[in-house]
């Protein structure tokens, strides 16, 4: 038993990594605030494209989505980090991230939008037309407004998940949170510091999953 | 060389193809032995959880909802990293192969059981009030009544839940388990050239797509019946 | 009020009496020729139909005799597939029309009333006046208050549509219609998706946007109300009009067998 405290909730050990995990941290925040609006601003794109009446925009909209959903994300980040400097394309590992991050949560997004825009009726649709609103108008004011409250546990959820998954930063040598308690690890042959950059994960994602499942929002959609 | 040869050249390269797609071949096994286990345990272990917090055991609900949302809210890499570094310092060693089957199987059961307990509680309550009279005891009434009624519902979200953690095998490479990426990455260092990587791209295309279009289908359709 | 769009209908009650009022020299809405089919199905066969200013024209037929159609290409929320529309002399069919300048002139009441979930009755109206006529939120609001006063909701302007009842919904939606001044309002079944006691409440209120001098061109099965307001009665078969005239003449000595057929169903109905 002590020993399994010793090896995982090593207080001495957490106070010494905490500095790194908190600029660890910090990274992570920063990826996120720059993966997720592209996310969602790609996913919006992607559902739009994919619900298209046009067919040279939907059919090409519905295989990329599907593409970047076949694709597991870690193996589109070493694709875009080690990859592409063979085609003369080097990027930061911040870059790499970005691109990767970018192409994988445009399409889970982009189902999610696509959903949420199916669900609001022609009715309203046609009740904004009537009325002389424009395509652009009534997309803008009339159907994303309900599309997103409709789909808004799905975006929630899969928010959540692309914060978790910015963990696998940490194999381009990202520095973030999870990059930063392994190197910790690694100088201290202990797993505290793991131990508490799971804790700091828990702490920033429980109460969303918790809020998630008050709603059940499995089956609502 | 034109720009096209020397695109070739680095990403398509026959002769590191050739060369290496045994490696890869052989990592392809890996990742569907790995993938196929870890979405019947997960599967197994969320569904029979589900169940077991049907009985509304205050203190075993509780449990059961805690470890779903540490699952839930933990990104499976870190969980592999404290298993794989963690355990044996603690006198536990398991291989790579194991910890990220065990990691990718709990977090799965953890979704399942969510997913699965919204369906048993979306079931129409009728359908239990139904069956009690008939004679049907608590436990026959959710395993031959609720569960089938339950799982219908649940299979599109289950499906695309079992898809997104089944693709996280990839994550097995940090750990070294010898799956497509991890073969491809190895191999791509060997050869100097990026083909490697482009084939394991296409290997988790050929694996996966038919199981993105199925899970599609699967939700055209579930909403198709909801109307 | 707005200088943007002054529609005549609306501000000069007098225009064009009640009564048969046969077409003036030029008639608000003139469909030509219509003609619509969806894959191999015809839906309009050559339709054409002329609405004098301040008239109130009714539309009969079965279900599937191409009424709502008709009504969806005034606007073109349905394209036709030849023919020509004319508001108030203005050909709006066909190449290189400014389709949302167009609408924007023809009011549209739905059957599922369309209200929009998200906002409350007053920016269900206000929506349109801000994005296309450019009105300040002053400007729209009082627009708005004026409208919801016109259809009896004035206390209800804070009201989502999910508070309201489906009359009440109806009646938002023809207020939301009405704000814009349009010189002809288009009705799609305006009272089928409603509970029987919600009805009068917005047969009321057409029967007042008539007093007013509204242009209406209404798609219903009312047929009480339609013998009582309307200036005529068109009757549609097979994406045909087969028969038009004033109501007592419809309705009391219809001419053709379909016309017939259809009123006898709906009077053993009563």
């Amino acid at each position: 038993m002590d020993q399994l405290i010793q090896q995982f909730f090593n207080w001495d050990i957490m106070m010494r990594a905490w500095p790194m995990l908190l600029r660890g941290l910090g990274m992570t925040l920063l990826i996120c605030a720059a993966v997720i609006p592209l996310g969602l601003l790609g996913g919006l794109l992607a559902a739009l494209a994919s619900t298209s009446a046009r067919p040279w925009l939907r059919w090409p909209g519905m295989a990329l989505v599907d593409l970047f959903r076949a694709l597991p994300p870690l193996v589109l980040l070493i694709f875009v980090y080690a990859g592409l400097p063979f085609a003369g394309i080097r990027l930061s590992p911040f870059a790499a991230v970005t691109v990767a991050f970018f192409l994988n949560n445009s399409a889970y997004y982009g189902e999610i939008f696509r959903a949420g825009l199916i669900s609001v009726g022609q009715g309203q649709t046609d009740a904004a037309r009537s009325t002389g609103l424009t395509a652009r108008q009534t997309l803008i004011h009339v159907v994303l407004p309900q599309a997103t409250r409709n789909v808004l546990p799905d975006l929630i959820s899969n928010t959540v998940e692309v914060v978790k998954l910015t963990s696998i930063a940490s194999v381009v040598s990202m520095g973030e949170l999870l990059h930063a308690a392994d190197l910790a690890r690694s100088v201290t042959y202990n797993a505290s510091p793991l131990t508490m950059a799971a804790g700091i994960y828990l702490l920033m994602l429980w109460p969303v999953v918790r809020l998630l499942s008050r709603y059940q929002r499995q089956i609502a959609v | 060389m034109s720009d096209l040869d020397r695109f070739i050249d680095t990403f398509l390269n026959g002769a590191v193809l050739a060369r290496y797609a045994p490696d890869i071949l052989r990592g392809v096994w890996v990742t569907v032995e790995l993938s196929v286990l870890i979405v019947i345990a997960g599967t197994a272990l969320g569904t029979l959880l589900a169940c077991i917090r049907a009985y509304r055991i205050a203190p075993v609900s509780f449990l059961i909802v805690v470890y779903a949302d540490v699952f839930r809210a933990l990104p499976p890499l870190v969980l592999i990293l404290l298993a794989y570094f963690g355990l044996p310092n603690v006198g536990v060693s398991l291989s790579s192969f194991a910890v990220l089957f065990a990691i990718l199987c709990l977090t799965l059961g953890a979704f399942a059981e969510e997913i699965v307990w919204a369906g048993i509680t979306a079931t129409d309550r009728g359908q239990w009030e139904a069956a009690r009279p008939t004679g049907l005891g608590f436990t026959q009434t959710l395993v031959h009544v609720v569960l089938p009624q339950a799982v219908r519902m649940v299979i599109p979200p289950l499906t695309n839940r079992a898809i997104a953690i089944t693709k996280m095998t990839a994550l097995g490479t940090v750990i070294g388990v010898p799956d497509i990426l991890n073969q491809a990455t190895t191999a791509q260092s060997f050869s100097g050239n990026a083909s490697p990587l482009t084939l394991a791209a296409v290997a988790y295309v050929v694996l996966f797509l038919p199981f993105v279009i199925l899970s599609r289908w699967l939700e055209s359709r579930f909403a198709w019946r909801k109307i | 009020m707005s200088k943007t769009i002054m529609s005549p209908a609306a501000t000069s009650p007098t225009a064009a009496q009640a009564g048969a009022a046969p077409a003036v020299a030029r008639p608000t809405l003139e469909l030509i020729g219509l003609r619509k089919s969806f894959g191999a199905i015809e839906v309009l066969r050559d339709v054409s139909l002329r609405v004098a200013r301040s008239e109130m024209v009714f539309v009969l037929g079965r279900s599937g005799s191409g009424k709502s159609t008709m009504l969806r290409c005034c606007n073109r929320l349905e394209e036709p597939d030849a023919g020509e529309i004319l508001l108030e002399g203005e050909r709006i069919t066909g190449r290189g029309v400014n389709l949302d300048r167009v609408r924007r002139r023809i009011g549209m009441v739905f059957q599922n009333f369309n209200l929009y979930p998200h906002l409350d009755a007053r920016r269900n109206v206000t929506l349109a006046l801000r994005k296309v006529l450019g009105q300040s939120r002053e400007e729209a609001d009082a627009r708005a208050a004026e409208a919801l006063a016109r259809v009896g909701l004035a206390d209800r302007a804070d009201s989502y549509p999910a508070q309201l009842s489906g009359g009440q919904q109806q009646r938002v939606a023809i207020a939301r219609a009405i704000a814009l001044e349009p010189a002809v309002m288009l009705f799609d079944e305006p009272t089928s998706a409603l509970d029987p006691e919600l009805v009068g409440d917005v047969l009321a209120v057409m029967r007042e946007l008539k007093q007013d001098g509204m242009t209406m061109l209404v798609v219903s099965h009312e047929m009480a109300f339609a013998r009582e307001a309307a200036d005529r009665v068109v009757f549609m078969a097979e994406g045909r009009i087969v028969e038009e005239g004033p109501p007592e003449q419809i309705f009391t000595s219809p001419r053709h067998e379909s016309t017939r057929a259809f009123l006898s169903r709906y009077s053993f109905g009563q």
